[in-house]
């Protein structure tokens, strides 16, 4: 297997006007690779629901994206507090968001669902005062 | 439907353009980002009153073909600048979400 592709972003914490840019800076980039829309979709969507995760709930983190021949893989990682009930946070509508971002328009508790659903595998990690790693897929 | 004959139909008034030759597919109204993000399919009009920088974000994130804030809402310079260099098309209207989802409804219809 040929040696992929890679991108490495910093994500920026409760930073709600920055919050994006990686995910808009990934579909540039896979746009410039001339990948499928459909499938730059998908990544973007999963992606910017991790990424806004990481800015709102954990402080920040690190978007690493890794494209290989067959497939794109997203890792977001970061040291925050980490998901005590995974089960419950990816249900549809359970959301811990404080009432700022909820202003925002956050907090609708679809993000992890929507990762799921836009991606053909996922992962979390986590540990409670520790932190996350999500590992998406998507296959070519 | 193109968006500049969506923008012609409504009498919407631009606040950032940029393919307006760009065929609508269909619809979708609201205000909750990951909703938005999950169920508004590509090539849509988004119909809001969010009005802050995520909604550029989440309008090119899922390729929606345009954005109308309805109300008469506008954004602050700072993100109408954001809009601007990236073409998204934005607009802004009198009427209602409610209006605005009937009238795209039959216009798409
Ligand atoms: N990286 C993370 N670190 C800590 N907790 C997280 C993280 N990501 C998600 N969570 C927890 O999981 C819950 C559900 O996440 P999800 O993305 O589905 O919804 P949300 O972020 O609250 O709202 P939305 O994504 O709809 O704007 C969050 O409210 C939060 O409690
Ligand atoms: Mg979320």
């Amino acid at each position: 297997m040929s040696e992929p592709v890679r991108f490495h972003f910093d994500v920026a914490g409760e930073n709600f006007v920055s919050a994006g840019e990686a995910s808009a800076a990934v579909k540039k980039l896979l746009r410039q690779l001339g990948m499928d829309p459909a499938v730059i979709r998908r990544v973007s969507i999963a992606m910017y629901e991790g990424e806004i995760n990481m800015v709102i709930h954990a402080n920040g983190g690190t978007a690493d994206i890794l494209v290989y021949a067959d497939r794109i893989v997203i890792v977001l990682e970061d040291h925050g507090p980490g998901i005590p009930n995974v089960g419950l946070a990816m249900q549809e509508g359970y959301s811990t968001a404080a009432e700022n971002v909820r202003a925002l328009g956050f907090g609708a508790g679809m993000g992890l669902p929507n990762m799921k659903r836009y991606t053909d595998s996922m992962d979390i990690e986590t540990a409670v005062g520790v932190g996350t790693k999500i590992t998406m897929e998507v296959r070519l | 439907m193109k968006i500049k004959e969506l923008r012609d139909a409504l009498n919407l008034r631009v606040l950032s353009e940029g393919d307006t030759e760009r065929e609508i597919s269909g619809g979708y109204c609201g205000d909750l980002l990951s909703f938005v993000m999950g169920r508004c399919p590509a090539d849509s009009v988004w119909v809001t009153i969010m009005n802050n920088v995520n909604v550029l974000a989440v309008a090119s994130l899922a390729d929606a073909a345009a954005v109308i804030l309805a109300e008469d809402t506008e954004p602050d310079e700072a993100v109408l600048a954001k809009a601007r260099a990236e073409g998204l098309n934005l607009y802004t209207s009198p009427m209602t979400a409610f209006e605005l989802c009937g009238r795209l409804y039959d216009l798409l219809a």
